[in-house]
């Protein structure tokens, strides 16, 4: 909100004084706001009537919050935050900072037995306190665990800022096995270890790690070419697409087909690059659109081949190349090579190690090829096009190898997603998948790889955490139902990470190359592109 | 155009006819002139000349309407400009340009801009990028190599210190040398310069200059550029061509141009008091009509326009078509030619204080006017 005192009345207007009167607009506002939205509601009655039914109370209730908010904050929390600022007369020091404040060793400690001793209470706790309370409590422990991890962080914030990529990917490579074996542990045996890590390995692990490959792949088309493309879900139902096709038509093993798809949605990027050469800016983004559609509704009516809205199903599984497969049916099944017990989390632990690795090849091949002549000139044609012409860089060419290799990685993540599926339909590939991917690398900060893999961790992984929340059940009674907030609740989140952070997670750029020492280029130098 | 006719490959740049028009607007006309190699040739011209569009036309921005822009290279081949796409004059002919607002790759750092320059040389060396990405050798000593080019030229600009900065935090002067810089890695046979001490400050103006004699003393690159700033102009450049709406109106060497009084005129104007003088004496009876008898109130000129700005005529409406040209008695350096025209006819040489040379009279006295009117005729007999 705007700073509504006017000068002469600000010498005057203590804190007190300025944050009654702001409270009071807040409070005018949110009624303004909310009257219609949530002091009156269209219900049915039981003759299916449409009533307004009138929440007077529960207006009521929202604006006083918003008052008591907005009180709060003019009176004591930007006198605390302008005080932060202010250096102690005695000791010549900034004051703690708030982190500092936060994150302290008794607090910590104190956690860490809460956790604990409720953990070692968890089967009783219904019994001892009644399922109300035992959910209060389970509540709590999730935040004294969250508290426990923050303050290990804070901890070793230099050493995690320093190591960031190498933490990550050691992370990632041990998540499966440390989840089956937290799992085991829990459970009590090893089976219902792999039978609990199905979730957490699928719907979390390989489901993030796709929209991280997609992104990726993105990136090298906005993030670095500086081309907005808002049609790429189209270059992932090509390669979604040739795998289902060509692996249920012809029997063709997914190692030979995931090339292939990636060479066919390269292909298709080129094919796209044409046409859209001229065009900049929201005109580039309009014809990258209607592109995705065009995919979109061939697929759907295009019946003798693709079957329609109908999709394709049975897609056959990967094999362990070619070794061992993960069919139960089939003599070599893995379990009956290595002589194990049955399960269906193999094919998953193999499917999340399998897009960890095509993850870390995107990675590897996009760090490669920023540094090569190619990579630099999709950055230069970023920068200033008409500069690069001046330097003899053919621009038509640098922006069809941008189309086809951003396309060559999502149709890696197609073939993949189809495998892991085993079906594919037309509606997997929708509009709101190209935006999200985009959100994704946005919000992670265009062109920085490390922004863009916590960003989609952020946005998958918090709409999936989303869906865990059955505490608030009992905050809010049984009817409520956190799955229905969790589109608002990631809204919410969006607008704030981009007040919070502009130019994304990760706003500076590495230099591709240093004569002396490696110096992050700050984003407000960096240019977004304009297609 | 032959009318020095040096040897062919003297002239790294020949430009012949060159016209360009934008619908009607007629920016360049007719322009033939020629950049000698290891030269620095000046470009000048009041604002709105043409320079920068005669640039454009050279580096590929623009496909000229008319002409033909031959650029000969030291290994004796040559190109025919006009017909090469955009981004292959660089590449293949070996031109490069800066910008008058600066086009540097502000998010990238100083020596990264100079890699970006490097581009053509870097591909071939990574065998367009497929033998780079399996990081062999080749790649790796060519990458060795242009950052040491690019170190070297930061160096004479004066800005390693600065390479691993972002562009776009480089005070402007600074940026103007990285652009040269830039410009410069491309390892180019005639360096466009356009406006390359537009806004610096008298010491950063002397730096440049060095920078400039540096690059033409020692790389054997020729120059071509624009600039305003005459001190740089005179004391710099061995060639001159000044333009005037598109036509060239002087050519030849910088004291030459400077005591030409059609340039004096393009630049300055004629004084007030000459203007009627003038154009009687270039004998537009319209004019000394309406001089007569004041402006005609359908026909006559907007109440915005001024005698000042060049004859009446051009600020009566004109109602023949869409077509805009600037008549050709606007420019100041064809009333002076139509004056000394008219000076020497009557015989009074103690008048003609222009000295006519024979650059002011050849080809760039055609191009200011065409005979209309029987003054005009006279002048060029006054000429010859």
């Amino acid at each position: 909100m705007a700073v509504t005192t006017s000068p002469e009345r600000d010498i005057v207007a203590t804190p007190m004084q300025r944050a009654t009167r702001e409270a009071l607009y807040a409070g005018a506002i949110a009624l303004g706001l909310f009257v219609l939205f949530i002091g009156l509601r269209t219900d049915q009655n039981i003759s299916n009537e449409l009533i307004l039914v009138q929440r007077w109370w529960l207006l009521a209730v929202v604006v006083v919050l918003t008052m008591a908010g907005r009180f709060l904050y003019v009176a004591y929390g930007q006198p605390f935050l302008a005080n932060q600022k202010i250096v102690d007369v005695a000791t010549g020091l900034l004051p703690q900072s708030m982190a500092a404040r936060f994150f302290r060793l008794p607090y910590f400690i104190a956690a860490v037995v809460t956790v604990a001793v409720l953990v070692f209470l968890a089967g009783s706790l219904d019994g001892l306190l009644g399922p109300g309370l035992a959910g209060y409590a389970r509540f709590l422990r999730a935040l004294a665990t969250i508290y426990a991890l923050a303050s290990v962080m804070f901890y070793f914030r230099t050493f995690i800022h320093a190591h960031f990529s190498a933490l990550g990917i050691t992370a990632l490579a041990l998540y499966p096995i440390i989840v089956v074996l937290v799992l085991a542990v829990y459970g009590g045996s090893v089976a219902a270890g792999f039978q609990g890590s199905l979730k957490w390995v699928d719907n979390y692990g390989i489901q993030i790690l796709i929209y991280v490959m997609l992104a990726w792949g993105l990136n090298i088309v906005v993030g670095l070419a500086g081309l907005l493309d808002l049609g790429y879900v189209a270059f992932y139902a090509v390669g979604a697409y040739a795998y289902a096709l060509l692996g249920t038509q012809y029997g063709l093993s997914f190692w030979i087909l995931l090339p292939a798809a990636g060479a066919m949605a390269a292909f298709w990027g080129v094919l796209l690059g044409f046409p859209v050469l001229r065009l900049r800016g929201d005109y580039l983004a309009i014809v990258t659109l209607a592109f995705g559609e065009i995919i979109r509704l061939v697929l759907i009516n295009w019946r003798e081949v693709t079957n329609g809205s109908a999709g394709i199903s049975g897609i056959p599984k990967v094999t362990f190349f070619g070794l061992m497969s993960f069919n139960v049916s089939d003599p070599n099944y893995i379990a009956k090579v290595l002589d194990i017990a049955t399960s269906s989390a193999y094919y998953k632990i193999f499917l999340y190690y399998l897009i960890l690795g095509l993850c870390l090849l995107t990675a590897f091949v996009t760090i490669r090829l920023r540094r090569m002549p190619v990579g630099r000139a999709w950055e230069a044609l970023r920068e200033d096009e008409i500069a690069c012409r001046s330097l003899g860089i053919n621009t038509t060419t640098t922006k069809l190898t941008a189309f086809a290799t951003g396309a060559m990685f999502g149709g890696f993540a197609g073939s993949f997603f189809a495998a892991r599926q085993g079906f594919v339909s037309p509606e997997s590939f929708i509009f709101l998948e190209s935006a999200i991917i985009l959100a994704i690398v946005v919000l992670g900060g265009m062109g920085s790889l490390v922004g863009i893999a916590v960003a989609a961790m952020v946005m998958i992984g918090g709409t999936e955490v989303l869906r865990e929340l059955d505490f608030l059940k009992q905050v809010f009674g049984p009817d409520f139902t956190p799955e229905l907030y969790r589109m608002l609740l990631f809204g919410m989140a969006m607008v704030i990470v981009m007040l919070w952070k502009p130019r994304g997670f990760v706003g500076s750029r590495e230099p591709t190359a240093f004569l002396k020492e490696r110096r992050a280029v700050s984003g407000s130098f960096t240019k977004e592109g304009h297609g | 155009m032959s009318d020095a006719n040096p040897s062919v490959n003297d002239a790294i740049l020949q430009v012949e006819h060159l016209s360009m028009k934008f619908g009607g607007l007629v920016a360049i006309g007719d322009l033939s002139f020629q950049a000698r190699r290891g030269e620095i040739t000046a470009l000048i011209g009041p604002n709105g000349a043409g320079k920068t569009t005669v640039f454009n036309c050279i580096t590929g921005f623009y496909k000229p309407s008319e002409g033909m822009l031959t650029l000969n290279r030291r290994d004796g081949s040559s190109y025919l400009l006009e017909r090469l796409p955009n981004h292959e004059i660089p590449a293949r002919a070996k031109v490069a340009r800066t910008f008058q607002n600066i086009r540097l790759f502000s998010g990238m750092t100083l020596l990264e801009n100079l890699l970006v320059a490097q581009h053509n040389k870097l591909m071939k060396a990574s065998g367009y990028t497929v033998l780079g990405l399996f990081g062999f050798s080749g790649y790796r000593t060519a990458s060795a190599e242009s950052i040491d080019l690019a170190r070297h030229w930061l160096e004479k600009a004066d800005l390693v210190d600065r390479a691993d900065d972002p562009a776009g935090d480089l005070p402007y002067g600074a940026q103007r040398r990285l652009e040269i810089a830039r410009a410069m890695c491309t390892g180019p046979e005639l360096l466009c310069l356009d406006e390359p001490a537009a806004g610096l400050n008298p010491k950063e103006s002397m730096a440049l200059n060095a920078l400039l004699m540096d690059i033409k003393d020692n790389t054997g690159t020729s120059i071509l550029l624009i600039e305003h700033d005459m001190a740089v102009v005179m004391q710099i450049s061995d060639h001159v061509v000044v333009l005037e709406y598109g036509r060239k109106i002087s050519d030849g060497s910088p004291h030459a141009v400077r005591t030409d009084p059609r340039v004096i005129a393009a630049y300055l104007g004629v004084e007030d008091e000459d203007v009627e003088t003038v154009l009687i004496e270039v004998g537009d009876e319209d004019v000394i009509e309406q001089l007569d008898t004041g402006p005609d109130s359908t026909h006559g000129p907007d109440s915005s326009s001024s005698y000042f700005a060049g004859p009446v005529i051009d600020t009566v409406g004109h109602s023949e078509g869409e077509r805009v040209t600037v008549s050709k008695g606007a420019s100041k350096a064809g009333q002076v030619d139509a004056r000394s025209g008219a000076a020497a006819r009557p015989a009074s040489p103690a008048e003609a204080k222009p000295t006519e040379k024979p650059s002011a009279t050849k080809p760039a006295a055609k191009a200011p006017a065409k005979p209309k009117t029987p003054g005009d005729s006279n002048r060029g007999g006054g000429n010859e």
